[in-house]
């Protein structure tokens, strides 16, 4: 309990600190009040004002993004991010816990927080988002014997493949498979256009969602860990967001699409994400420090009442005059 | 196991022994809950008429307010889970309500915060009201937790957005392997049930810890209203 050393002079008073004098049942001077009628009338006024901002300011309802609508939008993104996906490549296939093993997950000094959970979400970037999707639908000779000649190769051929097949496309105007150069790319290039194919078809929305359930029966979906991982691991989906002011450097996730004012009261968790060193030397643990740091502060927050000098601050910065002036003004020298 | 054999004739009448009805049984649970609930929370201190005179300053109005707004919140988060959550996207009607949805949370948070800043500067933990603040700051974070999930469970780009850019952050700290933002189903179940009713607790908590300790006084008075330290 708060012990502010701050005493009340008085002649005839016994030494009493400000925590104490506010101690005990009130016995000094009251005024009528009616509380159900000022919660009822705060009531009234909130749902009018609410009332008031939604029918003149509406809210956002940007669609979601299907792997379809990327797939004709940007089927060369798409085919660089499976091409990523076969070879190890992308932020999925390295991600770490809780949904590979490996990876660089981040940590707060010697702790490493996510791998202490464990691999419990697991996620197999090649096989979930190409080849099973692939093998569950193709009825195409020519990408049945793509998926044989793939599955039958060493880890390290699928690799050097992939990575070959990659490198060529980031060479290709605008990333265009058809304009790929010639090489030794194996099944690859086959495999990413059936994949394409599949998108455009609406077919890879379905399976991915699918993969994520089929421990449960695979038939109500509600899990889109998959989906959103291929998503994300896209230049599409990022690409769209930055025009929505949206990455992590516009302050993130704290905004919505248009002109809404989001989740404003993560200002200060968004903030850390702007500034060094969380930007600089210390970027690439910084989810897991800027969390840190903002469980500390919570944690100071909720026990501001037992802080030295944290709890002193409104005593000394006397704004409890001007919220009481009238009492003071009533009441001095009592 | 037999029965045991009925009384031959029925007992004579004796004096009764019962205790008094007003005086419950000693050690009942029952009675000593209740009698440790209307001792600490009679009914003029539940819904008082009358308030200390310091209570008297545009800032007070921001608890009732966000109690009000919390309120508001509620009633339309029922109304718009009604038809399931792809109904705002295809109804104006569904869209208005999610606009209310939405903008009573935006004014919750407003008046919250205030709230919050308000108690801050008027030191509002002395005097043994260290839990009330404490409850205040709880029913603040998990607020935040359950405003996110709603965001998470929009159904629409911005869900995806936000839930691809969180995992990150919640991975990190190793909660992501069992709080799976990318979970839909998950998190609507916490947005819709869990989260709400862990505010509603903590804020029932909150209100009933202001009602028993009373809202408190200037400081420097005392509490018979002497101002002893100006």
């Amino acid at each position: 309990m708060s012990t502010v050393a701050e005493s009340a002079p008085g002649p005839t008073r016994p030494r009493r600190s400000v925590a104490d004098l506010a101690t005990g049942p009130w016995r000094g001077p009251t005024r009528p009040y009616d509380l159900v009628k000022e919660v009822v009338a705060a009531f009234a006024v909130i749902a009018l004002l609410t009332a008031l901002l939604a029918a003149v300011f509406s809210s956002p309802d940007e669609p979601s993004v299907t792997l379809q609508g990327w797939a004709r939008s940007n089927p060369n993104d798409l085919v660089a991010t499976a091409t990523g996906e076969l070879a190890g490549t992308t932020t999925s296939a390295g991600y770490g816990p809780p949904y590979t093993s490996g990876g660089e997950p981040q940590s707060i000094g010697p702790l490493h927080l996510a791998e202490w959970s464990g691999v419990r979400i697991p996620v197999d970037a090649a096989n979930d988002f190409v080849i099973n999707p692939l093998t569950a639908t193709t009825r195409d000779a020519a990408v049945t014997s793509a998926l044989t000649t793939w599955k039958g190769a060493t880890e390290d051929q699928r690799t050097a493949w992939a990575t070959a097949y990659a490198d060529a496309l980031g060479k290709a105007a605008d990333g265009d498979p058809a304009a790929v150069a010639s090489g030794d790319y194996g099944p690859v290039p086959a495999l990413t256009a059936a994949l394409l194919d599949l998108a455009k078809a609406g077919g890879l929305d379905a399976q991915l969602v699918s993969a994520g359930t089929a421990a449960a029966g695979g038939f109500y979906q509600t899990d889109y860990t998959r989906p959103i991982l291929f998503l994300a691991d896209s230049g599409h989906l990022d690409e769209l967001a930055g025009g929505q002011h949206l990455h992590g450097d516009q302050w993130g996730m704290m905004n919505e699409t248009g002109n809404y004012p989001g989740q404003a009261w993560l200002w200060l968790y968004s903030f850390w994400y702007q500034v060094p060193p969380f930007t600089t030397s210390w970027e690439p643990n910084a989810d897991a420090l800027i969390w840190g740091l903002m469980m500390v502060l919570s944690l100071a927050l909720l026990l501001v009442p037992f802080i030295p000098g944290l709890r002193s601050i409104p005593l000394k910065v006397p704004v409890y005059r001007l919220i009481w002036r009238d009492y003071y003004r009533r009441h001095q020298g009592g | 196991m037999s029965a045991a054999p009925p009384p031959a004739s029925p007992p004579a009448s004796p004096p009764s022994t019962d205790p008094p009805a007003a005086a419950p049984a000693p050690r009942s649970w029952t009675a000593r809950l209740r009698g440790s609930t209307l001792e600490a929370l009679p009914a003029d201190r539940v819904l008082p008429d009358r308030q200390p005179a310091y209570v008297a300053s545009w800032i007070y109005v921001f608890g009732a307010a966000t109690l009000a707004a919390l309120l508001m919140v509620v009633a339309t988060g029922i109304v718009l889970s009604l038809a399931g959550p792809q109904w705002w996207h295809v109804s104006s009607v569904g869209h208005f309500v999610n606009s209310l949805h939405l903008w009573s949370v935006e004014i919750f948070f407003v008046v919250m915060v205030i709230h919050l800043w308000g108690k801050f500067w008027m030191a509002a933990w002395r005097g043994h009201r260290a839990l009330t603040w404490m409850t205040g700051v709880v029913a603040f974070l998990v607020s935040i937790g359950a405003a996110f999930t709603g965001y998470l469970v929009q159904t629409n780009f911005d869900a995806q957005w936000i839930a691809s850019e969180a995992k990150d952050g919640i991975n990190a700290t190793g909660v992501g392997a069992f709080w799976n933002v990318l979970d839909v189903g998950q998190m609507m179940l916490w947005h819709v049930t869990l989260l709400p009713l862990g505010v509603g607790a903590i804020t029932v908590l909150h209100v009933l810890l202001v009602r028993v300790r009373g809202v408190v006084p200037p400081v420097g008075v005392d509490t018979d209203g002497t101002v002893v330290r100006p």
